[in-house]
């Protein structure tokens, strides 16, 4: 996906270039650039792609919307683009129409639940919810006595706890104590928690994937200009092979989540082939993330750790996906299970039907 | 961006799911008939040329060549399933192997037409093993230090020197070769190498057995002494072997041959954890899993553009470096694992039978076909960097 070949990407590439150029940002201490930039995306349709028109949205397909996602990856995006996608995905599953502005989704973490009481309210807290502060409405999946069910809240209703995350954006803790919401609807058959999380998990895989092109598009460059003993430090056997490595992980990355959005893309429902997947794509792409990060950082040496240069836009928003929609670890546990239960020699057939 | 590194999501089309259960139901029969144990990789003789007439009969070997050649005309993607499925069954594959993914489609680019018809017919109906002869005692890696000599004389050549490392030679029919028709020029080091078809039991061809750190034999030292190659076994342009080695090392380095050498201790563990594994366990797994699954992704991906008539050559690469290393640790890691199986598991014989022998194939698998340092040289090229 290095170059796109789709207009919700082409749109989505120039407002990045024109609006989120890295430098810049990082430069603004204001965060003056935030408005213009979801401005310029909410025109574009961006924030809404996974709604379908008649529910407010821009009706993109899921093919298009991970495809922007990724390029928000590369561009290391700090405005809540991925959330509210996931979050109008989330509404539309069980019809709900989007609102305009900011949104996220919760839970955002496998463990955290919310539930639905007799009354009609909505309670629990949830952790690490990306964007949460900032957000107009929240889209949440909730468990009741009847089911699953998916629910718009007003923001202000809940309680929010203000955090950030490694990459300094905001990962909250939002309370919701007996919350009305503005809307429920029962969320479609088969649809549960882990559905949510296996979607937003490959959301955030296609982030990191980007991260790590751009990281290693960054690097490539930065050797082939850095002089260190009198020569460029690209001709140094042990940088070059630190870069193929990099590469290596870029690369597997990109494969792991572009594979993962596809099969979603594709999938009539979240089935065991899916979940392998999705559940690897978050797996490999956070396991990228550290290892891909490293060797961007240690091409750069000192400069590459002050504030000042772009890398840690990259580096640390990478490190900081890795934590939500349930880190590699609950993954690979989860995937561990899977494959124990479906037993040894059911292992290559499912490996080989991807 | 500079790296346009590409691994589109290719799936496999339906045709090859219909072939994968040919394949599942003939190596079933293999393996209930005795011919292999699926369990044992640690075979004595991987030798199997019975079978590998019958791989040859079901039309699997050279399935992508043109049919006037004995071939299939099939796509890579066909190929791709059915030498994975092989692999996954540690089958005997060793007698055919190497024709099938190298030098047969060498022989097709290369030789001339009357050589074609004589031997690919014979390689696609598994009857003849072929060698490769690349690695000298003083030229490893750097293959374009290569000094055995063909000399010119009357209607052929004349070949002195020594190969080694030669896997089955003391099996193969044929070796595709290179050796020094000219000195390297001031201007290009690797000019003045040629590639040669070389039939192997002759007199002036002596192989000799070289034991290996697993007990297995596969090595050998290949040693030539005025032993004649006619022209019409030159291969390409004489001096000119660089140019057409690099083309084919796409085709060598991104098959599912490159990460599932070792495939087998996880199968293994996976039995000896049972269906409810602890905590530990099956993170493990998972993990193992994730990466196996990521790298079968990228390697059809570049299945794909060998289909589509690409030459992925960097992709190919990545492909190898990545799998080699994980194949190489993955019996290390599942040792680890594998440290708290209850004792009474059935397989834990298997299991340590399996990984006493996967961990001593573990060090040849990033040296073998293009080692590790090669390979990262060549991603490094590809980013632009040398």
């Amino acid at each position: 996906m290095a170059e796109s070949d789709n207009i919700v990407v082409e749109t989505a590439e120039k407002i990045f270039a024109d609006l989120a150029d890295p430098q810049t940002i990082n430069n603004d201490k204001k965060n003056s650039w935030q408005a213009p930039l979801w401005l310029a995306l909410t025109e574009a349709g961006l924030p809404l792609s996974w709604v379908p028109d008649d529910l407010g949205g821009s009706g993109a397909s899921l093919a298009d919307g991970f495809a922007l996602l990724n390029a928000a990856g590369r561009f290391a995006v700090a405005v809540p683009l991925a959330e509210t996608m996931l979050a109008g995905w989330l509404l539309a599953q069980a019809k709900i129409a989007s609102p305009e502005g900011e949104m996220t989704v919760l839970p955002a973490s496998p463990k955290d639940r919310i539930t639905l009481d007799a009354d009609g309210a909505l309670s629990g807290r949830c952790r690490g919810v990306p964007f949460a502060k900032g957000a107009k409405h929240l889209a949440v999946l909730a468990h009741g006595k009847d089911g699953v069910t998916v629910a718009l809240v007003d923001a202000s209703k809940g309680r929010i706890e203000s955090g950030l995350n490694v990459g300094y954006d905001h990962s909250d803790t939002v309370t919701l104590d007996k919350v009305q919401p503005v809307t429920i609807k029962a969320a479609p058959k088969g649809f549960d928690q882990t559905t949510l999380m296996l979607m937003g998990g490959v959301a955030r895989s296609l982030q990191i994937a980007g991260a790590l092109e751009s990281l290693l598009d960054i690097s490539v460059r930065y050797s082939n200009e850095r002089v260190a003993f009198e020569k460029k430090i690209s001709k140094f056997q042990a940088v070059q092979h630190n870069l193929a490595r990099l590469a290596g992980e870029s690369a597997a990355a990109l494969a792991a989540a572009t594979s993962a959005a596809d099969a979603i893309a594709n999938a009539k429902s979240f089935d065991d082939e899916v979940y392998l997947e999705a559940a690897s794509a978050k797996i490999r792409c956070a396991e990228a993330a550290e290892k891909g990060g490293a060797i961007a950082h240690q091409v750069h040496g000192a400069i590459g750790f002050t504030s000042e240069h772009i890398l840690h836009r990259y580096s640390l928003r990478a490190l900081a996906w890795r934590d939500d929609f349930g880190s590699e670890s609950h993954w690979a546990v989860e995937l561990g299970k899977l494959v124990a239960n479906r037993g040894a020699d059911e292992l290559w057939p499912l490996v080989a039907s991807r | 961006m500079t790296a346009a590194l590409r691994f589109d999501p290719i799936r496999l089309p339906e045709k090859c799911e219909q072939l994968r259960k040919e394949v599942r139901a003939f190596l079933a029969e293999e393996i209930a008939a005795g011919t292999f144990d699926p369990h044992k990789p640690n075979r004595e003789d991987t030798d199997a040329p019975e079978f590998s007439r019958r791989v040859g009969a079901k039309g699997w070997l050279g399935m992508t060549w043109p049919k006037k050649y004995g071939g299939q005309e099939r796509s890579f993607l066909e190929r791709y399933v059915v030498t994975e499925e092989m692999r996954v069954a540690n089958a005997p594959t060793r007698r055919f192997f190497v024709a099938d993914r190298q030098s047969g489609p060498v022989l097709i680019k290369y030789a001339p037409e009357h050589i074609k018809m004589e031997i690919l017919p014979r390689i696609c109906r598994g009857e003849i093993c072929f060698a490769i002869g690349m690695s000298e005692p003083n030229s490893g890696s750097d293959l374009f230090a290569a000094k055995t000599r063909a000399t010119k004389t009357d209607g052929g050549y004349l070949i002195n020197g020594t190969k080694i490392w030669t896997s089955s030679a003391h099996i193969a029919d044929y070796m595709i070769a290179i050796f020094r028709t000219s000195q390297p020029t001031k201007e290009n080091r690797r000019h003045g190498l040629t590639q040669f078809l070389v039939k192997m039991k002759q007199p002036g061809i002596q192989v000799n057995p070289i034991g290996q750190i697993t007990g297995q034999r596969e090595f050998n030292e290949v040693v030539f002494t005025d032993f004649f190659v006619p022209d019409d076994h030159v291969l390409g342009e004489v001096d000119g072997a660089w140019k057409q080695a690099t083309s084919e090392l796409a085709y060598e380095r991104s098959g599912p041959e490159r990460f599932l050498e070792t495939y087998y201790v996880l199968t293994e563990l996976v039995r000896a954890v049972g269906p409810n594994p602890d905590t530990r366990s099956a993170e493990g797994i998972g993990r193992l899993v994730a990466q196996l699954h990521t790298m079968r992704r990228m390697s059809v991906s570049v299945a794909g553009m060998l289909q589509a008539g690409k030459e992925p050559v960097v992709e190919a690469s990545i492909v190898k470096d990545i799998g080699t290393v994980w194949e190489q640790q993955l019996p290390h890691r599942v040792r680890d694992l594998a440290a708290f199986v209850e004792e009474t598991a059935t397989n834990r014989q298997t299991l340590e039978r399996q990984l006493d022998f996967a961990i001593k194939t573990a060090p040849k698998l990033t040296i073998q076909g293009g080692t590790t340092e090669v390979l990262r040289g060549i991603i490094a090229r590809g980013l632009g960097l040398r």
